[in-house]
């Protein structure tokens, strides 16, 4: 086991975290959040992984054929629908903003405050 | 035959079929079908609750139960309190569109689409025995809630708010998802019982600890714990008036139900050695949100986001009961949710009978504008009604859990946290009364004091025009609600069956059990009661609500001019906690970070 995919994910979180505070632009801050939630797919795929083995799929391999984890994979999958769900909504809601406010700044919405 | 998926999935499939198809010229159809739906969900639970008096009822989806106590499937695990929480879920949300039946001039099926998947999700999320699943449902209720929250897409508030509250509940997510991936690394198990009797076989350590952060952060978003609360009050103030009486009301306390969950399921064997060190955090925390919302309540003037900040300040209080990490404490936040759920909802459906008369919710706007007719005076009652259920006055509202919660507090050697629910629970009720008492009656200051609170946004399309009655399917649900709020902590039996209840949540052991081997035995436990000296705590809290109520709007009159000292001190403090709520996005995400690693660190500390 190597703990090279554990760093990669701390990094890839820290850089999505890193650009959600202190985005200038709506677009870039979703897409930001989309960094932040890649940092679990590789997470997950490295909690999974086994050197050596084959993929999930027994249709064509010797059932004794050691493969990697097949439910990490599939939370992966959940993980991807969801931020795809997740993004389309606040895509939706970052072209509302350029409509009504003018901008897609956050440091130029002042429609809430204490 | 199980009833339990069928409470997740009728919903689900009504709120296709709605969507699917176009009612939109016969909304009486529309509403009629959905309330029929949210009324039939609220049975099943509630028969649900009955079926769980010896034990969880617990359902594998697509018949794959464990073999040999080894459990690869997928469980629905209904508790008494899971199940009684889903009840609640239904009522309101049943409640909630019988109100929006005719508080809406104009709404689209998909409304009640969002609102039925909204529901669904909940359900699902109170009757989880998984703990992906239970991520899996918290999504879904999130991005059902950030459209809801959006609903007034043509205005400039409901779209900050909205991208606040959804931006903040995504990163909490992806908190609870890293959580669950380094805690499936090490037990390969995602039913809850199945992780806790993997994780009890061994002393906790550095990846356990981060995993037990990483996801009670998560939910604590959800819950609005200070300081990652924030996004609570933009949510609130922007949604659509029945949607926060479903934000306020159980949405957010299901974030404090996910943490008690998690704890007793899969982490308590683990941890059972350190909790005596964990208990300061969740006390610790819970006792600054609670001030920290008390203080925010009682500056607000937009009375959705007074309301707001009252759910934050009780969150504090609930969050300090479950930090006794005891049944006693689960008790006490049973009986809690429960009275404040109604207290909530009925002063929030108070509140979008105003927006509907007046499209204003600006409590100085509105000052003595519910005078006018016989019908606001009667909904003024009931305001008023609420704020004194909601401070716990003797035998009335939250008395029944609020009084566990300090019996609890006291016999766990946490003392001191008692004065905090007199203290967040006057400031709150005092919000309430002198909003009540300001809009309904007309009484306090002539001139109202220059505010710095930017004008609010405005709310006109949430109903296009004042209207000059309050029709009548929105006066009962208000009535029925504040009624529950005051009669609850009355009903008969509810105190020995809410202990009973919290006995068989916090009894680990029997819950895995009964999961994984099908049947466990749950001894009852030996039922507290509610001690005298707390009536003297409701009165004084009680008391303590009519003092601040009555300094803030008779205080000039009266002559009651304290030091400029004090004064320029307390603008201040005033001024610095308004301006941590700066409603930018960034700023929300850089506390949230800064917290994750605060309590990652602080629980890896307790566990060392």
């Amino acid at each position: 086991m190597t703990v090279l995919p554990y760093l990669v994910a701390v990094w890839v979180l820290c850089w999505g975290l890193y650009g959600i505070v202190t985005s200038r632009h709506l677009f870039h801050l979703v897409l930001s959040l989309g960094v932040a939630q890649a940092a679990t797919y590789v997470l997950l795929i490295g909690v999974g992984y086994k050197a050596g083995a084959a993929a999930p799929i027994y249709a064509d391999v010797p059932s004794a054929t050691p493969v990697v984890d097949p439910v990490v994979q599939a939370l992966a999958l959940v993980d991807v629908v969801v931020e795809a769900t997740v993004a389309a909504l606040l895509l939706a809601l970052a072209l509302q903003t350029q409509k009504r406010f003018g901008t897609v700044d956050p440091d130029e919405l002042h429609a809430l405050k204490g | 035959m199980s009833i339990a998926p069928l409470a997740v999935a009728v919903p689900l499939l009504v709120a296709a079929a709605l969507a699917a198809t176009d009612f939109a010229r016969r909304r009486w159809l529309t509403d009629t079908l959905a309330i029929a739906t949210t009324t039939a969900v609220t049975v099943l639970c509630a028969v649900l609750i009955g079926r769980a008096q010896h034990g969880p009822v617990v359902y594998w989806l697509g018949g794959w139960e464990p073999e040999h106590g080894v459990a690869l499937g997928i469980s629905l695990s209904a508790d008494t309190l899971g199940a009684g929480m889903a009840t609640l879920v239904g009522v309101l949300t049943t409640a909630t569109l019988v109100f929006s039946a005719r508080y809406f001039e104009a709404v689209s099926n998909l409304f009640h689409a969002l609102m039925l998947v909204f529901l669904a999700a909940m359900v699902g999320f109170c009757l989880s025995g998984d703990l992906f699943n239970m991520l899996v449902f918290f999504e879904l209720m999130s991005v059902a809630a950030y459209a809801l929250a959006a609903y007034k897409i043509e205005e400039r508030g409901p779209l900050q708010g909205a991208i606040n509250f959804a931006v903040s509940n995504s990163v909490g997510a992806i908190a609870i998802f890293i959580g669950i991936a380094l805690l499936y690394g090490r037990v390969g198990a995602l039913n809850l019982a199945q992780i806790g009797v993997a994780l009890s076989h061994h002393p906790p350590d550095a990846l356990v600890a981060v995993s037990f952060a990483l996801i009670v952060l998560g939910f604590l978003v959800k819950a609005a714990a200070f300081p990652v609360h924030f996004w609570l009050a933009d949510a609130h103030a922007v949604a659509p008036t029945p949607v926060c009486v479903l934000f306020s009301g159980v949405m957010v306390e299901l974030g404090v139900y996910a943490v008690a969950r998690i704890y007793f399921t899969a982490f308590d064997g683990a941890l059972a050695a350190q909790a005596a060190a964990l208990k300061p955090i969740l006390i610790w925390t819970g006792l600054v949100t609670a001030l920290v919302g008390a203080a925010m309540c009682l500056q607000q003037r937009h009375l959705k986001r007074m309301l707001a900040f009252s759910t934050v300040s009780h969150v504090g209080l609930f969050l300090i009961c479950l930090g006794l990490l005891e049944h006693e404490g689960i008790a006490a936040l049973a009986a809690y949710v429960l009275a404040h759920a109604f207290a909530k909802a009925a002063l929030f459906m108070c509140v979008g009978i105003l927006l509907h008369r007046f499209t204003d919710v600006d409590e100085l706007k509105l000052r003595g504008c519910g005078a006018a007719d016989r019908t606001l005076k009667f909904v003024g009652v009931l305001f008023a009604a609420c704020g004194v259920g909601l401070v716990g006055a003797p035998m009335l509202g939250v008395f029944l859990g609020k009084s566990l919660g300090e019996g609890a507090v006291s016999a766990a050697g946490f003392g001191w946290a008692v004065p905090v629910f007199i203290v967040a629970s006057g400031m709150t009720a005092a919000a309430v009364l002198r909003a009540a008492a300001v809009v309904f009656a007309g009484w306090g200051p002539d001139e109202p004091p220059q505010s710095e609170q930017p004008e609010e946004v405005d709310e006109e399309a949430e109903t296009l025009q004042p209207h000059d009655r309050t029709p009548l399917p929105m006066l009962v649900p208000t009535a029925l609600l504040t009624l529950a709020t005051l009669l609850v902590s009355l009903a008969p039996g509810l105190d020995q069956a809410i202990q009973q209840a919290a006995g068989r949540f916090a009894d680990s052991g029997a819950y895995r059990q009964a999961v994984l081997a099908g049947s466990g035995h749950f001894p009852p436990i030996e039922p507290t009661s509610v001690a005298p000296v707390d009536y003297l705590w409701a009165a004084l809290a009680l008391l303590l609500a009519l003092a601040i109520a009555g300094v803030s709007l008779f205080g000039d009159r009266l002559g009651w001019n304290p030091p400029s000292s004090l004064r320029t001190a307390a603008d201040r403090a005033q001024h610095a906690l308004g301006a941590l709520h700066s409603g930018h996005v960034g700023d929300y995400i850089a506390w949230m970070t800064a917290a994750m690693g605060a309590l990652t660190a602080l629980v890896a500390l307790a566990i060392r």
